[in-house]
């Protein structure tokens, strides 16, 4: 029966060459541009650390001043979760989280020791040294730097897989030195490729937080104490940005991971507790705390643009009107085929056979939309490989979203076979016989 | 010509007709609204920076370790870039507009005053108004005797603290702070330092707009002399037709007096525009396409209806055509059929296109869609609706009225 289906729609849609073709090319048209602007949402959206993200926070206490009344909705946008050093390491130091890794981005000049090869910016952390077992970055060889070494300020340094194939040619390079501004380190491990996206940790969420990932891992006293600067810094005071260990300044990040989801609340007490306390020593001034989770985070921070969110429900306006088309081109020619169903009808086929003769119809015409819909959704996002957006390289088609094309592409069709279907078989075979 | 026929035909096709209004409705809607977008778009392109736009480029370097020689270092690299031909001014500034990295900082009106009224841009840098091709309005440029150094500032706030220093702010900070006075001679203070306004710019905007479009004309300039341990932005005003030249010539030029310098960028200004507002440009790009395929989709739908409603009423047509209906009569039929069922389209389509206007007021920060744009969508959809049925009704003309004597 349903091969028959088949061969009748196949003859219908060989009647109306022009017509089947548009209906397929629009309906293709709206899923192209519904899955295009899905699969960037997605990649924006996405989980940068999907196996620990749940017990990953980052908290925020707010330094200001006692005039400066804290905001309804916490710390401005563009704070983000800044922190002075003096919290941060006493915080980091309290160890009353499973780990805790403090963390600042900077600028690296590495210098390669092959003649003739130029110097280079690379992107680099400075950090603590919990934060490779914190944010699971698995190691190639070597490992991290201890507690010891930070106190020391060694000059030691851990390496990105891609500059460790810049430089040494992807082999074992533990114990080799490092040249980054202009002091030697000592390289202690190199990472595989390791490059959460975005770049969580980051002071911004710019081109710098995609793509592949920082270069140099650095102690953070040793980097500042060889006069590396953070990406940027928030002051509520006037005073010597030259040393922001003890300028009125936050340059840092704090980042905490606990055992289970449920040690936020714990956490949160005590960072109440702490503030409580920096308040009677008359530090800090506004008893206020947050305790971010890492996707509460970014979207806090706004890393899927507005424009994005725009676009996309754009793209889903313009597949609705796609759909509204297509039901209306069905419907107008299923009612012009009145006189055929009547036919069918009156010799023998029932209602439900009409009907699943029409769902076979516009289910071809899905498919083919959905077909035609992956071709321009791989051609959308052709297109935006090719825009100069931070996370333009990433945006490919996965295979949940290969599904999810067909998916919408049928129900669309579904949907919008299901109102020319059901008129159809609610076709009166004796009128459509008699010749006018 | 009569609508009452034309209604009553409707109203035996209620569901398709629905269809097609509905489709009217939703296209007339998104496009008003986009339309609407593409204008704040392009109006925010425009947004004035107050520079030499067309004669400024901008190298960006990135120095060795600290050097205890900056200043003196410094000034021979502006010199010899003075000297390369078509250079008519040179400048080691602090930040440049449009370029996303600032300074920022809170200031007051008096010392005693609790809460900061507004938070502003700091430009620093030696010959900076020259240089920029700033465009004064009030007051006097910065004279040579009222610089000093940066590094030493920083080192000892008390040399500021000490001596009023001057400051040159925009129009539009001038007229936020004292409205409707002039503000030359006024004082305002960050944290417990005062200065005092000595020249007002036209405009000068902020490289970075992160407090917002509105205050993106909050900035103050500094007689403060930067060297290349604290500032790495030398811009050059230049011939506006050796653009090119210039940069390549002064980055050679900055390579040659330090091997060790790192170029991190050169641009024009044009290109830092460019670069800075590349995310509306893309959008009212994706905006445009979008107007186009949903218009595209929307004629090509009323073409298919059309032409199955001519289809079906073959013999309806010949009937009237064999009763004395003329060919213009029965294409009059179909131009009027659609141009009512576009107007019902249309109508709920503006009421559609302000229920979105809300929704996109709410969520992102939209300002309300004038009514100017209501009229720009009808218009389109109803040119679209009569060129999409134009073809069909021609056909539906020429149906001859001999079908109507045929039996099937």
């Amino acid at each position: 029966m349903f091969f028959y289906y088949l061969q009748l729609a196949v003859r219908s849609f060989r009647r109306n060459r022009a017509l089947t073709a548009l209906m397929v090319l629009t309906l293709g048209l709206g899923i192209g541009a519904s899955i295009t602007m899905l699969t960037v949402l997605k990649l924006l959206s996405g989980d940068p650390l999907p196996t620990r993200s749940a017990r990953l926070f980052t908290p925020v206490v707010n330094p200001w001043p006692a005039e400066n009344a804290t905001p309804a909705d916490g710390m401005p946008r563009w704070w983000g979760n800044l922190m002075s050093y003096t919290d941060a390491m006493s915080l980091l130091h309290a160890h009353k989280a499973r780990r805790q890794a403090v963390t600042a981005s900077t600028k690296a000049k590495i210098d390669p020791t092959q003649p003739g090869a130029h110097s280079f910016y690379g992107q680099g952390v400075m950090t603590t040294p919990e934060f490779f077992a914190m944010f699971g970055a698995p190691f190639a060889y070597g490992g991290g730097w201890s507690t010891q070494d930070a106190e020391n300020q060694a000059r030691v340094v851990v390496i990105s897989s891609a500059l460790n194939d810049r430089l040494f040619g992807g082999g074992n390079s533990v114990g080799k030195m490092l040249r980054v501004n202009d002091h030697d380190y000592r390289i202690l491990g190199v990472l595989k490729p390791w490059a959460p996206q975005p770049r969580f940790y980051a002071l911004t969420f710019g081109e710098d937080a995609y793509g592949d990932g920082d270069a140099v891992y650095l102690p953070l006293q040793s980097a500042r104490a060889d006069g590396m600067k953070p990406a940027g810094y928030s002051c509520w005071a006037p005073g010597n940005v030259a040393h922001l260990e003890t300028a009125p300044c936050a340059w840092v990040n704090l980042w905490v991971e606990f055992a289970q989801v449920s040690g936020a609340r714990a956490y949160k007490r005590f960072l109440s507790h702490y503030v409580q306390q920096q308040i009677a020593l008359g530090r800090l001034h506004h008893p206020e705390v947050w305790l971010f989770s890492l996707t509460g985070f970014l979207d806090r921070q706004k890393v899927v643009p507005d424009d994005l969110r725009l676009q996309t429900n754009l793209a889903f306006g313009f597949l609705l009107i796609c759909i509204v088309n297509t039901v209306g081109l069905l419907l107008a020619k299923c009612l012009w085929r009145s006189r055929e169903i009547g036919v069918r009808r009156a010799m023998g086929a029932i209602r439900r056979t009409i009907f699943a003769q029409y769902m076979v119809e516009s289910a071809i015409v899905g498919i083919a939309g959905g077909v035609l819909g992956l071709a321009f959704a791989e051609f959308g996002l052709l297109v935006i490989r090719h825009q100069p957006a931070p996370y333009a390289h990433l945006a490919y088609l996965d295979l949940p979203m290969f599904a999810a094309t067909f998916a919408v592409a049928l129900v669309a069709s579904l949907i919008a076979g299901l109102l020319p279907a059901w008129r159809a078989c609610a076709v009166v075979p004796a009128p459509q016989l008699k010749s006018v | 010509m009569e609508l009452g026929p034309i209604l009553s035909t409707l109203r035996r096709h209620k569901i398709t007709a629905f269809l097609l209004v509905a489709e009217i409705a939703l296209t007339c809607a998104i496009v008003c609204n986009a339309v609407f977008l593409i204008s704040q778009r392009l109006e925010r392109m425009d947004m004035p920076s107050g520079v030499a736009e067309n004669q400024l480029v901008m190298v960006q370097v990135a120095n060795i370790a600290p050097t205890e020689d900056a200043k003196a270092r410094t000034a021979e690299d502006l010199a010899a870039l003075r000297r390369i031909p078509g250079v008519k001014d040179a400048a080691l500034v602090s930040q440049v507009p449009f370029t996303n990295s600032s300074s920022n900082t809170s200031i007051k009106l008096s010392l005693n005053q609790k809460l900061p009224t507004l938070n502003a841009t700091q430009y620093m840098g030696e010959n900076m108004i020259q240089t920029f091709g700033s465009q004064l309005v009030a007051g006097r440029d910065f004279r040579p005797d009222e610089y000093m150094d940066y590094d030493a500032v920083l080192k000892d706030l008390d040399l500021v603290r000490k001596q009023t220093s001057s400051v040159i702010i925009t129009k539009a900070l001038a007229e936020r702070l004292w409205p409707g006075e002039s503000a030359l001679g006024k004082k305002l203070y960050f944290a417990d330092v005062g200065v005092r306004v000595v020249g007002v710019v036209k405009d000068l905007v902020r490289p970075s707009l992160f407090l917002g479009d509105d205050a993106a004309q909050w900035s103050m300039m500094f007689p403060l002399r930067m060297n290349g341990n604290n500032a790495n932005r030398f811009v050059l005003r230049v011939d506006p037709t050796q653009r090119h030249q210039v940069l390549e010539a002064a980055a050679k030029k900055l390579r040659e007096l330090d091997p060790h310098r790192i170029i991190l960028g050169k641009k024009t200004f044009d290109e830092i525009r460019s670069d800075f507002f590349r995310n509306d440009r893309a959008m009212a790009g994706t905006l445009v396409g979008v107007i186009i395929a949903l218009l595209t989709v929307t004629a090509l739908g009323i073409v298919g209806l059309a032409s199955f409603w001519v289809a079906q009423r073959r013999r309806t047509i010949g009937v009237r055509r064999a009763l004395g209906a003329t060919q213009s009569n029965i294409l009059r039929y179909f131009q009027t059929e659609n141009f009512l069922l576009a107007t019902i389209g249309i109508a709920l389509g503006m009421a559609l296109a302000w229920g979105i206007n809300l929704f996109l007021m709410q969520h992102y920060e939209l300002p309300r869609l004038p009514w100017i744009y209501l009229p720009v969508g009808a218009v389109a959809l109803w040119l679209i609706g009569q060129l999409a049925v134009l073809g069909p009704a021609l056909r539906a003309s020429r149906v001859p009225p001999v079908v109507a004597t045929r039996s099937v």
